[in-house]
């Protein structure tokens, strides 16, 4: 799973605020190498995308976990694939 | 950290946009058009008993401009020969109405995406129902920026997963969620939206609508459909509600596969064409494009 579809990704566990579960907190060993966020002019600044690109378009989270920021509910992500699915009781 | 900036990229500016500027100024971005290693030494497999002829293909492309822009073109034969190599299901799943698309029809419908409309090349792509991913493979192939397939079903991700593999397609992700879920918290997320919907027969009645409902929320520019041609009239009225402009770009024969048992013994409000050897059941199919300029909720 590259970042740019976590960044579609919400949580759909029932009950939470209009907007909520969003933004999934990926829980990785990896501490983030992009600041929280975007530098004034990054537009212009290549190594800035570079960077961006790569986390973006080049890094693939195989197995982990998202979490809602709001419920605490857990999706795995086993072989690149997150699974969304909430089971009967929750749904 | 890195969530909070992403999803600015994405709510404030159109990563899209952001992508296509940087890939200019690097031209770095991996081609995801050239045929995987290993395949040509097999295109010359027989293709199935030609079933389909989209009268949209004898189109002329929009303007000389979408021609001479895609670099490396692949030909209708040689993306259907790709798409022969895709595995399917294994054991299909009656409750999820799963079939795969077809190559063939896969190819058909993939090439008159991208020569008459060029919503492919350079575009996001979704998947609903992507199944093994035959559409999300072949939109890849055809130089989409990026695809993303979702399906409820493990199984077949699984499979899906494998075959990217095989094709060292690195540009397509897959996720596993009931698009049921999916409808508002994705508006205007991709380009295009290229899916082949359950039919909505016996247990799903009405999925294919919800599923059209909510491809119509995600994408920006258009989706393309397959929807069976008894349910045309139900689809326009559907679709003049929903102020979307529907285009019906070809009729196919669809063969669904004998494993299928209950279409043999009646018909399921579908024109059944049975022979007895292969017990396969032609439906007549829409292949339906949808611009997205809508007014949707």
């Amino acid at each position: 799973m590259k970042l740019l579809t976590h960044n579609l990704l919400s949580s759909h566990v029932p009950g939470l605020r209009p907007g909520g579960g969003f933004p999934l907190r990926i829980e990785l060993g990896h501490p983030s190498e992009l600041p929280p966020e975007p530098i004034p002019n990054y537009e212009g600044d290549e190594e800035f995308l570079r960077r961006v690109h790569h986390v973006l378009l080049e890094v693939e989270v195989l197995e982990g976990s998202l979490q809602c920021p709001d419920s605490g509910r857990r999706f795995p992500i086993s072989k690149g694939v997150p699974n969304m699915l909430l089971t009967e009781d929750e749904a | 950290m890195a969530a909070r900036l992403l999803a600015a990229c994405v709510a404030g500016e159109c990563y899209s946009s952001l992508n296509d500027r940087f890939s200019q100024r690097t031209g770095k971005i991996p081609d995801p058009c050239s045929v995987p290693k290993g395949t040509r030494e097999r295109y010359h497999q027989e293709s199935p008993a030609c079933q389909v002829c989209p009268s949209a293909l004898s189109r002329a492309p929009r303007s000389a401009d979408t021609v001479t822009k895609s670099m490396k073109k692949l030909k209708l034969k040689e993306l259907e020969s790709c798409l022969q190599q895709v595995d399917t299901f294994e054991s299909p799943k009656l409750l999820l109405e799963q079939y795969p698309t077809r190559p063939h029809i896969a190819a058909c419908m993939l090439y008159t995406i991208h020569n008459t409309f060029d919503d492919i090349e350079n575009k996001t792509v979704a998947d609903l129902g992507c199944g093994c991913g035959m559409l999300s493979i072949g939109s890849a192939m055809l130089g989409a920026g990026f695809c993303v397939g979702f399906d409820i079903d493990a199984d077949a991700l699984e499979i899906f997963n494998s075959n990217t593999e095989d094709f060292e397609l690195t540009n397509i992700n897959m996720v596993q969620c009931d698009v049921c879920s999916l409808s508002d918290s994705m508006s205007d997320t991709f380009d295009t939206v290229i899916m082949n919907p359950p039919f909505g027969t016996k247990h799903n009645k009405g999925i294919d609508m919800i599923f059209l409902k909510t491809a119509l929320q995600m994408a920006k520019t258009a989706v393309y459909s397959l929807h069976k041609t008894s349910t045309r009239q139900h689809i326009q009225k559907k679709a003049a509600e929903w102020e979307v402009k529907m285009e019906v770009l070809a009729e196919l024969r669809f063969d669904l596969p004998a494993s299928y048992k209950f279409h043999k013994k009646k018909s399921v409000s579908i024109k059944p064409n049975i022979t007895e050897k292969t017990f396969e059941v032609d439906i007549e199919v829409d292949f339906i494009r949808f611009s997205a300029t809508k007014v949707l909720n």
